[in-house]
């Protein structure tokens, strides 16, 4: 299996952060590897060649002060390469003063247009929009029908060929963009989202019928759908696309498999338009503005602590949270709190996906595939204690366990290993609780190398894997400068 | 409220959830390979592995309805499966149209530095991937030192033949074994053409005298079924199908058993498109497979289909999909695009999967079958 990206930049600048002065020898070794890593990421052959030149010039050129940690500057090097590569800053969608605002989607065959259509009409409605679905795909059959499912699902209009028409596979898709616009002012649409059939960047004659539809609806935005497990092709298709349509962003979809989406460097660098949107999972809800930043990030292994910000606010009830961690500060957190805690950690999402985005995180723990049933396993357990014990798991003895064991249907061992667990969690928050109060006479340190920067890099928070995960060692759980 | 602090609570809960979960897991496995060695060891009390127990099932329940068979109905006439209609556009054809990658250097006089620079970046571009392609390298870099040659055409002769020679040697018919129901199960990412191939392979097999069942297996994307049904009407198969969001396995079971009745001797079971990372869609293919190896079931393919335009990852989906479900060959689809699907080359040469099919293009005569020569030569071809 293949190392992640973060895993190998990890391996790289660990050797580059004992050092104190950098070499031009240095410089090579990291930059060889970077490459390698960036082409068994899928980035485009002729985009790796240009980002790193970009970065051997600014590594060994005049940027490179003497006085700061050479390594450190390396990654702060790269990382800005990266975002620079990636987009810069996050699209703002503006909309047209006269409604409709139409958006069209173009991609090859099995990008993911359709489903990611509904999914970005759903993110329209989220925004107060109020959006209509074309379907424009009279190709492949049955994509109309999957349109309209998965309209249905998040409540919105779906406009395309009548239903014979459809089925014969005879339609005239051009024609279904012509009428769409005044069905949209009909029935009082402000933006209109359009869901071409895939198509192959060289054939000429199903580019020249996308391009009609485009003249038919001038869209605002023409997004290029694209699969993050595309290869070296991502460049040409994103070339052919451009040149037929005028690319205004790429969405980015199945991001949540392993592939390590070396595609969205290379369109980027290709098209010269942002990424817009990013699509991570098959729920409707899985989709939302892509943050170069964050990936970039995330590339190198830094973690995504800005997008899990953002879920918790969403997830989490403030008040309860904020009750909790009190008492998680205190070590007063019980089991209670614990089951409650946990029912909104998983309103965030995946557990697994959430541990991809925790800064340093440790990689046995990373990779690690987790499945979200097993928490109903430790549910059961909690649930089959009573009130007291929950409050004080002390007072669990071997009869209670055994009780509990046969309540929740596991053995008493599964029992032991979520008490030890949570013993450890308890100490994890305790130690934070002490690190918190000691913030006070840290001062500004967070502030001190921050320097505008949107993402934490270099000193990013290492935390270590609970040690009955591992081995017995005890817990370690250092705070970084909060 | 300060986000960091929800942030605390929720990393200290998921490491610690996620910690107590890897333990367990740990555990169970040991526990598991504890139980395997105890049961091999103890000698008075020889255990029966659940596999052996399986295939003997297996093999009781295929004699049963191989005698079943014969009682129904005579099986179709035999057609070789490997012979194409003569109209299927050959590789050639299709792949002139992409832009040819290795014409670059064809006719060059010398071998030099620049040359094999060249090479690697063609191969790179090609998707065949660093390390196989270093690897090629270095390996053409002997036999041009050994055998003395001096001209790019040469070398790429050379080339030709080295890929050619890895990419032979395999079976790469489809197996569809008399008077059984032969299920062929389609498993692979989302997107990459599983339900398309099936419509385009329903109709090349009915054109060849075969009963033909198309199982809708996908129960998750929405209209899937639908997608499948026209592609059964257009070809003469018949569709078996259930609920939306209904149990993959369940279906694909009914379709084999439907298929049985009738005497059809080929089940085309289409899967949901799933992310290889994903365990419990992974599980949940397992079962697919597991059932429909079921009497009266007879999985004689399990084909993984792969987008021409797939990078690296192909690899992994490759490992993953056949780990689970033990894959007896790729379908390449998409080719007829300016992606080269070199992926394929490793996937070979690291697993010993063939590729069996090829996908060229929309209609149902574009799925032809695979042929490694053509397919090199296609790669050079200006």
């Amino acid at each position: 299996m293949f190392e992640s990206l973060s895993d190998r930049f990890d391996g790289i600048f660990k050797n580059l952060r004992g050092k104190g002065r950098l070499s031009e020898k240095d410089v090579d070794e990291v930059l060889r590897e970077i490459r390698l890593a960036l082409l068994e990421a899928d980035v485009n052959f002729t985009v790796v060649k240009g980002l790193v030149g970009r970065i051997r010039e600014r590594a060994v050129g005049a940027d490179l002060h003497a006085a700061l940690d050479p390594a450190a500057q390396v990654i702060d090097i790269v990382h800005q390469e990266l975002i620079a590569t990636l987009g810069g800053e996050t699209i703002r969608i503006t909309y047209e003063s006269k409604p409709p605002t139409v958006i069209l989607m173009a991609g090859l065959q099995g990008s993911g247009k359709t489903t990611t259509s509904a999914k970005l009409a759903r993110w329209f409605k989220q925004q107060g929009r109020n959006p209509m679905l074309v379907g424009a795909d009279l190709q492949r059959p049955a994509a109309v029908q999957q349109l309209r499912t998965l309209a249905n699902q998040v409540d919105v209009p779906v406009f395309s060929a009548e239903d014979d028409v459809v089925a014969s596979g005879q339609g005239d898709p051009v024609a279904v963009a012509q009428g769409c616009i005044a069905e949209a002012k009909r029935l009082g649409k402000d933006v209109v989202i359009v869901d071409t059939a895939g198509r192959l960047a060289i054939d000429a004659e199903l580019m020249e019928q996308v391009r009609q539809i485009s003249e038919a609806t001038s869209p605002k935005y023409t997004f290029l759908v694209v699969d993050a497990m595309t290869g070296q092709d991502a460049v040409t298709v994103a070339e052919n696309f451009h040149q037929a349509l005028e690319l205004d962003g790429v969405i980015l979809t199945k991001l949540d498999g392993d592939a390590r989406g070396g595609a969205a460097l290379s369109v980027k660098e290709v098209v010269g338009k942002p990424i817009a949107f990013a699509s991570t999972g098959e729920k409707l809800d899985d989709f939302d503005l892509f943050h170069p930043d964050r990936l970039a990030g995330r590339i190198l292994g830094m973690g995504d602590i800005l997008t899990l910000i953002d879920k918790a606010k969403v997830a989490f009830d403030e008040q309860e949270a904020e009750a909790a961690a009190a008492r998680m500060l205190e070590g007063q957190f019980t089991l209670e709190d614990f089951l409650e805690q946990m029912a909104q950690v998983k309103k965030m999402g995946n557990l697994g996906s959430l541990m991809k985005m925790m800064p340093g995180m440790p990689k046995e723990l990373r990779n690690q595939e987790i499945d979200d049933r097993e928490l109903a396993k430790i549910e059961g357990i909690i649930h089959s204690m009573t009130l007291e014990e929950r409050r004080d798991p002390k007072i669990i003895d071997g009869s209670r366990k055994l009780r509990i064991s046969k309540g929740a249907g596991v053995d008493v061992t599964t029992v032991n290993a979520l008490l030890k667990q949570f013993g450890e969690m308890q100490k994890m928050m305790k130690g934070m609780g002490a690190g918190m109060l000691g913030r006070g006479r840290k001062g500004k340190k967070g502030k001190k190398g921050g320097g505008g920067r949107t993402t934490p890099k270099g000193g990013a928070p290492k935390f270590t894997l609970p040690p009955s995960a591992t081995s017995g060692a005890k817990p370690e759980f250092k705070l970084p400068g909060l | 409220m300060e986000p960091v602090i929800l942030i605390l609570i929720a990393l200290v809960l998921v490491i610690g959830t996620a910690g107590f979960l890897v333990t367990t897991r740990k555990r169970r496995e040991q526990v598991e390979l504890e139980a395997v060695r105890q049961s091999t060891l103890a000698p008075g009390a020889p255990t029966v592995p659940e596999e052996v127990k399986e295939a003997i099932a297996q093999k009781e329940a295929d004699e049963a309805v191989a005698s079943a068979i014969d009682t129904v109905e005579a099986p179709p006439i035999e057609t070789p499966v490997v012979e194409a209609p003569p109209k299927r556009p050959s590789f050639r054809d299709r792949l002139s149209k992409a832009r040819a990658t290795f014409a670059g250097f064809l006719g060059r006089s010398a071998i030099d530095d620049d040359t094999w620079d060249e090479l690697e970046e063609a191969l790179i571009r090609a998707d065949l991937g660093v390390g196989p392609a270093s690897a090629l390298i270095e390996h053409l870099k002997g036999r041009v030192r050994e055998e003395n040659l001096q001209s790019g055409d040469e070398l790429v002769a050379v080339l030709k033949a080295e890929m050619k020679a890895r990419l032979a040697g395999k079976d790469r018919s489809l197996t569809l074994d008399d008077g059984q129901t032969n299920v062929w199960l389609f498993v692979g990412v989302n997107g990459v053409g599983k339900t398309t191939t099936i419509g385009k392979l329903g109709k090349r097999m009915t054109g060849e005298g075969h009963s033909v069942v198309m199982a809708a297996g996908d129960t998750f994307r929405a209209a899937a079924a639908e997608q499948l049904g026209t592609w059964a009407d257009r070809s003469g198969a018949q569709l078996v199908r259930g609920a939306e969001g209904g149990d993959p396995s369940a279906i694909i079971f009914d379709a084999i058993e439907s298929a049985a009745a009738k005497g059809a001797d080929l089940v085309l079971a289409d899967t949901a498109g799933r992310l290889h990372t994903k365990s419990n869609l992974m599980e949940e293919l397992k079962k697919v497979r597991r059932v429909a190896s079921k009497e009266p079931g007879h999985v004689t393919e399990v084909l993984l289909v792969i987008d021409a335009t797939t990078g690296q990852n192909g690899l992994v989906q490759a490992r993953q999909f056949t780990e689970a479900t033990e894959v007896t060959g790729v379908v390449l689809t998409k080719l007829d695009g300016s992606a080269k699907g070199g992926i394929v080359f490793a996937i070979q040469s690291e697993l010993g999967i063939p590729v069996k099919l090829v996908g060229l293009g929309e209609t149902a005569d574009d799925l032809v079958d695979f042929d490694p020569d053509e397919f090199v030569d296609a790669l050079f071809s200006a």
